[in-house]
């Protein structure tokens, strides 16, 4: 309780952990991690009301500042998928470190990128990854990008309203070919060709947009996967470090580079003369 | 011993038996024939059909049902049990192409009806489901499939099997006559089924039902005068070779 008063939080009803379901349930293996909530609701206390109440406001006084600073991007060509992420990871205006991974690999098939807030995405993308291996046991074969990205948004769709926030992208190959989906925490699940989240990611669309074909060779899409990172990490100043860089093959992802964006800026700097 | 051990379904006798299970499996017995064949195009589902009262409609008795469009099932059992078993399979094919954007394998309903069955094995206050059932259809990879599911909640795949009264028969029938050539063709694994329907079922045609499922075709249900037919044909085919066996012998 001392970190409600430090927070300010007006003190609710008695706050008391209890899990919703009365009735006796094996979650069985057809639920994917559904019919049991995974995390505890208190009851009594409105998780969105709640976070109301912390949200950066003149009028509240700036308590807790939900900032999603980062730049991801993964867009589907001839040759697969590429990915590609920044590595900074910033709480409100400081910089906690230069050398997170924002992607998660699932499974040599499948790759999950975080954006938002980096506690939800490792605990929610490990959660499917948890769900995947599960599939795979369960079933004799790999689960699809398709599910797996349906599976995440039911997650976050149970969750809806009470202050998760996550952007994510998925990207697999299965036997429907390249799969790329991106899902957010209101639920939203996209099948698409290019996407990009994060604080960066309009900075990176300019540059993906102006340079994208579908028929790039591999070379040209790691080298516009790059420019794209670096140029959103020079303008936004939630995204930096290195520059993560996925390939998603018929026959699994590869990492490609984690080169750093600065060194990367100063080349592009002497090229363009 | 017995009386002692088979009230509650959650007892085990001293040597090992779940009598309620054992039970369920003779309900199966007292239920009418169903035999399934995997032919290498082709599933084929055939059923006895009970014979029906003077005023009741016929229509209302149908013992192979549709769990999706590539998928579907005949039982031997308690008809009752049966309605519930293939509401929760429907459901879950449903819940399954929503969730996995992929339509089941049949090998999934399968486990998930068989999981069923033995969920109400190891409960109290619930006795085991009375039916067998049998379980066809074709997966995404264009593998035809055949599954038996039993009260006790195994399942097992099969090339061809039979359940319910006089299973037995049928299924010696199947082992003698389920060669690579009686299922090189559509029409005759439906031949066989028929054949072995007929081993068993009295007056003929009309107390038989079938089912068959096409690679990438939906669920047929044979009518009443295409039965006759094949029937004919199999009588024909019967005549045929009695007389080159007579013939030899002169």
């Amino acid at each position: 309780m001392a970190l409600l008063e430090v927070c300010g939080a007006s003190w609710g009803s008695q706050v008391s952990c209890g899990t919703k379901s009365g009735r006796r349930q094996d979650p069985g293996h057809y639920s994917f991690s559904l019919r049991t909530p995974e995390l505890a609701v208190p009851r009594g206390l409105q998780p969105p009301e709640f976070l109301c109440s912390l949200e950066a406001d003149a009028a509240n006084q700036v308590r807790i500042e939900m900032a999603h600073g980062t730049t991801t991007l993964a867009f589907k060509f001839q040759h697969g998928v590429i990915v590609a992420v920044d590595s900074r990871a910033t709480a409100g205006n400081y910089i906690s470190t230069l050398h997170v991974n924002k992607v998660i690999e699932i499974n040599p098939y499948l790759l999950g990128t975080m954006s938002g807030c980096a506690a939800d995405c490792q605990y929610w993308e490990r959660l499917l990854a948890k769900e995947c291996r599960l599939y795979r046991l369960r079933n004799g074969e790999r689960i699809t990008v398709s599910a797996a990205s349906k599976l995440l948004s039911n997650m976050m769709c149970q969750y809806r309203g009470m202050g998760l926030s996550m952007g994510s992208m998925i990207c697999g190959w299965d036997k429907k070919g390249p799969g790329l989906y991106y899902v957010d925490e209101n639920g939203t699940r996209l099948s698409g060709t290019m996407f990009s989240t994060g604080s960066g990611n309009s900075y990176a669309y300019g540059v993906l947009d102006s340079g994208y074909r579908p028929d790039l060779g591999p070379q040209e899409a790691y080298a516009l996967g790059r420019r794209a990172i670096v140029h959103a990490t020079h303008r936004d100043s939630y995204s930096g470090g290195f520059v993560n860089m996925y390939h998603m093959k018929e026959d699994g992802w590869v990492k490609v580079e984690s080169s750093d964006v600065s060194n990367l800026f100063h080349e592009y700097l002497k090229t363009q003369g | 011993m017995e009386a002692r051990y088979d009230r509650a379904i959650t007892v085990f006798s001293p040597d090992g038996h779940l009598f309620q299970v054992e039970y369920a499996q003779e309900a199966v017995k007292k239920g009418s024939t169903a035999v399934g064949i995997r032919g290498t195009d082709i599933v084929v589902l055939g059923v006895e059909k009970k014979s029906v009262a003077k005023l009741q409609d016929e229509r209302t008795v149908r013992k192979i049902c549709a769990l999706d469009d590539h998928v579907c099932m005949a039982f031997a059992g308690l008809t009752a049990d049966a309605r519930i078993v293939v509401n929760r399979a429907r459901m879950e094919c449903q819940s399954h192409k929503l969730t996995v954007e992929d339509p089941v394998t049949v090998e999934y309903i399968t486990r998930f009806i068989a999981t069923l069955k033995q969920r109400y094995t190891q409960s109290n206050g619930r006795r085991p489901f009375g039916i067998s059932a049998l379980i066809v259809g074709f997966d995404d990879d264009g593998i035809p499939r055949l599954y038996q599911t039993d009260p006790s909640g195994t399942y097992h795949a099969w090339k061809a099997n039979a359940i319910g009264r006089s299973a037995k028969t049928v299924r010696e029938f199947l082992e003698k006559n389920y060669t690579e050539d009686t299922i090189a063709t559509d029409s005759e694994a439906i031949k066989l089924a028929i054949r072995a329907l007929l081993e068993v079922v009295q007056s003929g045609g009309k107390n038989i039902e079938l089912a068959i499922i096409r690679r990438n075709q939906p669920l047929k249900m044979f009518s009443a005068k295409e039965i006759e037919s094949q029937v004919v044909d199999i009588e024909k085919e019967k005549e045929e070779a009695e007389k080159k066996k007579s013939k030899k012998l002169i």
